[in-house]
């Protein structure tokens, strides 16, 4: 099941692509996004990565069983970053400047 | 295939395709607790990124993009290599996997050189947190911080590239010695998908600690 042969054009079709979407990466990282530079950034590195999972590490021509908890790993992992995430930008964080420069009061 | 190549198959497994199965499931299983400790990290970076957005941006304007850049290309041909390795084990072309495994480790040692002369950098311009750090900015403590991002995520990204190599090395001997075959190179397959994780942290760490405020 998992030895498919998978051609190995395929495989440098991935890594050109790969190398694309660095060079991309870099490019519009100089260019003035605003609030979309993070996300950009981000969207980039997320399709470069499933590009890896998905052939490179064989996951397409996997079982489903191992689909799934690839998928179920990753979607913790969403979990965790976009809970703290929401989090961080709905509390009213207050900050007070110190000689540290850091310090942090937590509302209530 | 099923029984036959005595050894290839444990005898808690019925085929050699169920062992290549679990083995898979569990090297997965490995990678996701790998995932969550660096997604960790990453959700701490993104919470003081969004507090002080300014000081990151002039935090990673320090760092030199051109060899981030360079080292995730360093990276990718390395995964290329590997994925080529991967499959010479498929074919049973021991050669193969000999010479695509050496070099991957070659590449993984110039990402590490190229890593140990940024460090060096970091060093001599006291951008080091806990061993020498001052820099002039009323952000100093916020770009200190930053800094301190910089090292735990690339260090503990480093780690895993030198556990990594080892382990390449270890099969490249183990290819010499006739261990693998078309029939059974597991082990080769697991050390693969190890290796294409690293590089995806790697994918991640460059944008968000290189590539910030440089507009």
């Amino acid at each position: 099941m998992s030895d498919h042969r998978i051609p190995k054009r395929i495989y440098y079709l991935i890594f050109a692509t790969l190398l694309l979407f660095t060079m991309i990466t870099v490019e519009v990282a100089f260019y003035d996004l605003g609030i979309l530079s993070f996300p950009v950034a981000l969207g980039i590195a997320c399709f470069k990565s499933t590009l890896v999972i998905l052939y490179f590490m064989h996951v397409r021509y996997s079982s489903g069983l191992t689909g799934l908890f690839v998928s179920a790993g990753f979607i913790f992992l969403a979990i965790l970053l976009v809970f703290t995430l929401l989090d961080v930008k709905t509390r009213d964080w207050q900050f007070q400047p110190d000689e540290s420069g850091i310090s942090l009061v937590v509302p209530f | 295939m099923s029984e036959g190549h005595s050894g290839l198959v444990a005898h808690q497994f019925e085929t050699a395709e169920q062992q290549k199965e679990t083995v898979n499931l569990g090297m997965w299983a490995f990678l996701i607790t790998e995932v969550m400790m660096f997604g960790a990290l990453f959700s701490a970076y993104g919470f003081y990124r969004a507090q002080y957005p300014a000081a990151f941006a002039a935090g990673s304007d320090h760092l030199n993009y051109f060899m981030g850049a360079f080292n995730t290309a360093v990276l990718i041909c390395s995964s290329l290599t590997m994925a080529l390795g991967v499959q010479a084990a498929q074919q049973g072309k021991r050669k193969g996997i000999i010479l695509f495994l050496l070099l991957t480790i070659l590449l993984g040692g110039i990402f590490l050189g190229v890593k140990v002369l940024e460090y060096a950098d970091k060093y001599e311009h006291h951008l080091m947190p806990g061993i020498n750090f001052s820099v002039d900015s009323p952000f100093a403590a916020q770009i200190e911080l930053f800094y301190c991002f910089y090292f735990a995520m690339t260090g503990l990204h480093a780690l895993h590239m030198i556990v990594g190599i080892a382990i390449l090395g270890t099969l490249v001997v183990l290819s010499y010695r006739r261990r693998f075959s078309a029939n059974y190179y597991n082990p080769v397959e697991m050390a693969g998908l190890y290796w294409h994780f690293v590089d995806i942290v790697w994918i991640f760490l460059f944008p968000f600690l290189y590539l910030i405020g440089r507009s």
